[in-house]
């Protein structure tokens, strides 16, 4: 990036602003920060009015880590989620009314309600799903990316899990795969402390849940600031250098903080006094905020792109609460190829 | 024509695919350099080079998982499951992802692929490298389900499989391997979804597969030298689709209906055909469906009780008969 300072900057204190991230990108991530917390906030409002329906893993807090990772793909690359992938899933540029119509169970949803809030895809996006079952898309990306290797294409599929998955036989499978066949992957591992409700330390044999574990699969040992959206932009730029120059996977522990509980039906007491208000002075929006003030993006910039995500998060709220619930036809639809149910003659 | 084992069909049927479509890959554990366990893909590292013919890791949730993505995302490959047994370890693809892909991402995703996998008894393995597991595979909506029982089957509906857009689990069975067939030369490509009437008959419609098919044709043998009891025996070969004309028009025709499963008891295939034919067909029928099964117990590993507790050619046809005549 080469921009030029804007012309109500301070030069003395825009100093660094074409650095390696430069003005545009900042304010991108800034404004998918914004839009990923407002958008699960209001997943959250409307789901005590009871409009969002079964169950929602919220990553308040974690923003970060979504927006650092898609600001440093290309579109062609694919990304494999979780259940707590609505972020994720925003970040690729899926619009909100979508993911919310779709925590909603509404027919305007991304699947139309048949996969809910676990299993958000969007394969236009290259959201190439939302994996329910701890570990299952590890292995699944290795396939995506065994395919980039065996084609010749250049794309890289990353997979985001929590630290509870690094204790799952699938993760292990997954890293030692992808490290034999040198494949275009990257396993970025959410170190939010806690796996659903137990202490991640309590119950895995090493501090570092995911980086500890690298060497054992030949992988350097990577632990980042997960909350500096910054800090993950850059890993994420280095591993996908990495991998699209065929030097293999790499495994990133990101480490950060859900302010939300597990699931909606979780309202975290198992959390020690003091730790998450610790964790919001070090919120990733709050952290942003300072950094693009400490390179002169003014208070009323900022304020524009709060009040234009909010309005936008507004539109498609309503959009979603006049939407129809999904029809009954679509109940036996696309369980096998021929778009149809049939399993017999 | 050449006469083949049902072995050496299994890699005929992958090489035909694999040279007609550069986006067949085959990955699993000793497929390769070894030639499989069972030697059934022998030769195949020699002609597609490791590329395409894999040896992975004892890995079987990255060996389904990898075979997945790479699925979603266009190619067409083969993943072998070396024992159907191991499924146990590996099912949350085979149950949660492969099958429900499509249908949660409401037909964004797609998963074509095959599994193959070696089903069966009659090696002396024991409980956990003997079973039969199609019904396992069966009770899953989005998976299709084929277990073919002749070598020339092997390959076609092995490519058929190849060339469905949905994922199919492909059991092979062990016992099955060193059996002898005629091959037509050529490309063999059969259709997923058709039972096959292997021997017409009048008094009495048999329903198997896989292993069992040899059995009850050689129990209708038997049934008509020694007793002029005339069967019909149909080769299900496919679970899902299952083609129930077949098996219906059959049962019109007989009206006496037996299944021989390898599965044991409760759940196995034969208990839905069972089910089918009791709602659509009762008044076609002139006595109870009759079910020859395994017993409801493990398998046991000693040969003269592992004989002794599949269906064999005289049990089923001392069932027949006893049932015919009662």
């Amino acid at each position: 990036m080469n921009q030029q300072p804007g012309a109500t900057a301070d030069p003395a204190s825009r100093a660094n602003l074409n650095d390696d991230i430069g003005e545009a990108m900042r304010l991108r991530m800034y404004r998918m920060q914004v839009e990923l917390r407002e958008a699960e906030q209001r997943a959250y409002d409307l789901f005590l009015q009871n409009l969002v329906k079964g169950t929602s893993h919220l990553s308040l807090g974690q923003e970060a880590v979504a927006t650092g990772f898609a600001a440093a793909m290309r579109p062609r690359d694919l990304s494999f989620c979780t259940y707590r992938g609505h972020a994720h899933t925003l970040a690729r540029g899926v619009p909100v009314e979508k993911v919310l119509g779709e925590l909603m169970q509404r027919d305007n949803g991304l699947m139309r309600g048949k996969g809910g809030s676990m299993h958000l895809t969007s394969v236009d996006h290259g959201v190439m799903g939302s994996y329910a079952i701890i570990g299952a898309h590890l292995p699944i990306a290795c396939g995506a990316a065994l395919r980039a290797q065996y084609k010749g294409a250049d794309d890289v599929s990353v997979c985001f899990f929590g630290d509870g998955t690094t204790n799952i036989g699938a993760f292990h499978e997954a890293l030692n795969f992808a490290a034999v066949y040198k494949l275009p992957v990257i396993f970025v591992c959410e170190n939010n402390l806690y796996m659903e409700y137990t202490p991640i330390g309590e119950v895995t044999a090493v501090k570092h849940p995911a980086a500890d574990r690298a060497a054992a699969y030949g992988l350097e040992r990577i632990i980042i600031d997960g909350n500096d959206a910054d800090a993950v932009y850059r890993a994420a730029r280095d591993a996908y250098a990495r991998a699209r120059a065929g030097d293999g996977p790499s495994l990133i522990e990101c480490l950060t903080y859900r302010h939300s509980g597990h699931s909606r039906a979780d309202p975290a007491k198992y959390r020690p006094e003091g730790e998450l208000e610790k964790w919001k002075e070090r919120d990733p929006i709050k952290i942003y905020r300072a950094r693009l003030k400490q390179f002169g993006i003014g208070d009323d910039v900022m304020a524009k792109i709060d009040a234009e995500v909010k309005a936008m998060i507004d539109a498609a709220t309503e959009a979603c609460k006049k939407a129809p619930n999904p029809p009954a036809d679509i109940l036996t639809t696309d369980v096998y190829a021929d778009g149809g149910w049939a399993w017999r003659n | 024509m050449a006469e083949l084992t049902y072995r050496d069909a299994v890699a005929r049927g992958i090489a035909q695919e694999m040279a007609r479509d550069p986006d067949v890959i085959f990955i699993g554990e000793d497929v390769g350099k070894a030639g499989g366990v069972f030697k059934a893909t022998v030769g195949l590292y020699e002609q597609f080079g490791p590329k395409r013919v894999r040896d992975t890791p004892i890995s079987e949730q990255a060996i389904l998982g990898a075979a997945m993505g790479a699925a979603m995302t266009g190619l067409k490959p083969i993943a072998e499951i070396m024992f159907s047994d191991f499924f146990a370890v590996c099912f949350d693809y085979i149950a949660n992802e492969f099958p429900k892909s499509r249908y949660m991402s409401n037909g964004q995703l797609k998963c074509p692929l095959v599994v193959r996998t070696g089903n069966g008894a009659g090696s002396r393995f024991g409980a956990q490298h003997s079973q039969s597991i199609e019904n396992w595979a069966m009770m899953i909506p989005g998976l299709k389900v084929v277990a073919p029982s002749t070598p020339r089957d092997v390959i076609g509906l092995l490519a058929a499989a190849v060339r469905d857009p949905d994922p199919v689990i492909f059991f092979e069975h062990k016992s099955l391997y060193p059996m002898k067939g005629e091959v037509p030369d050529g490309e063999i490509v059969d259709t997923l979804g058709t039972a096959r009437i292997v021997r017409a008959g009048q008094d009495a419609t048999i329903l198997a597969l896989a292993l069992m098919v040899p059995r009850a044709l050689a129990a209708a043998d038997k049934l008509k030298t020694e007793h002029g009891i005339d069967c019909e025996v149909i080769d299900v070969r496919s679970l899902v689709p299952l083609d129930t004309q077949t098996i219906l028009g059959s049962v019109g025709r007989t009206h006496r209906l037996f299944t021989v499963e390898e599965n044991p008891r409760l759940c196995g295939w034969g208990a839905e055909i069972v089910s089918i034919v009791a709602d659509e067909a009762f008044y076609d029928l002139d006595g109870p469906p009759v079910r020859i099964t395994t017993p409801h117990v493990p398998l046991p590993a000693a040969d003269i009780l592992e004989d002794m507790i599949l269906p064999t050619v005289d049990r089923i046809a001392d069932t027949v008969r006893r049932s015919l005549s009662a």
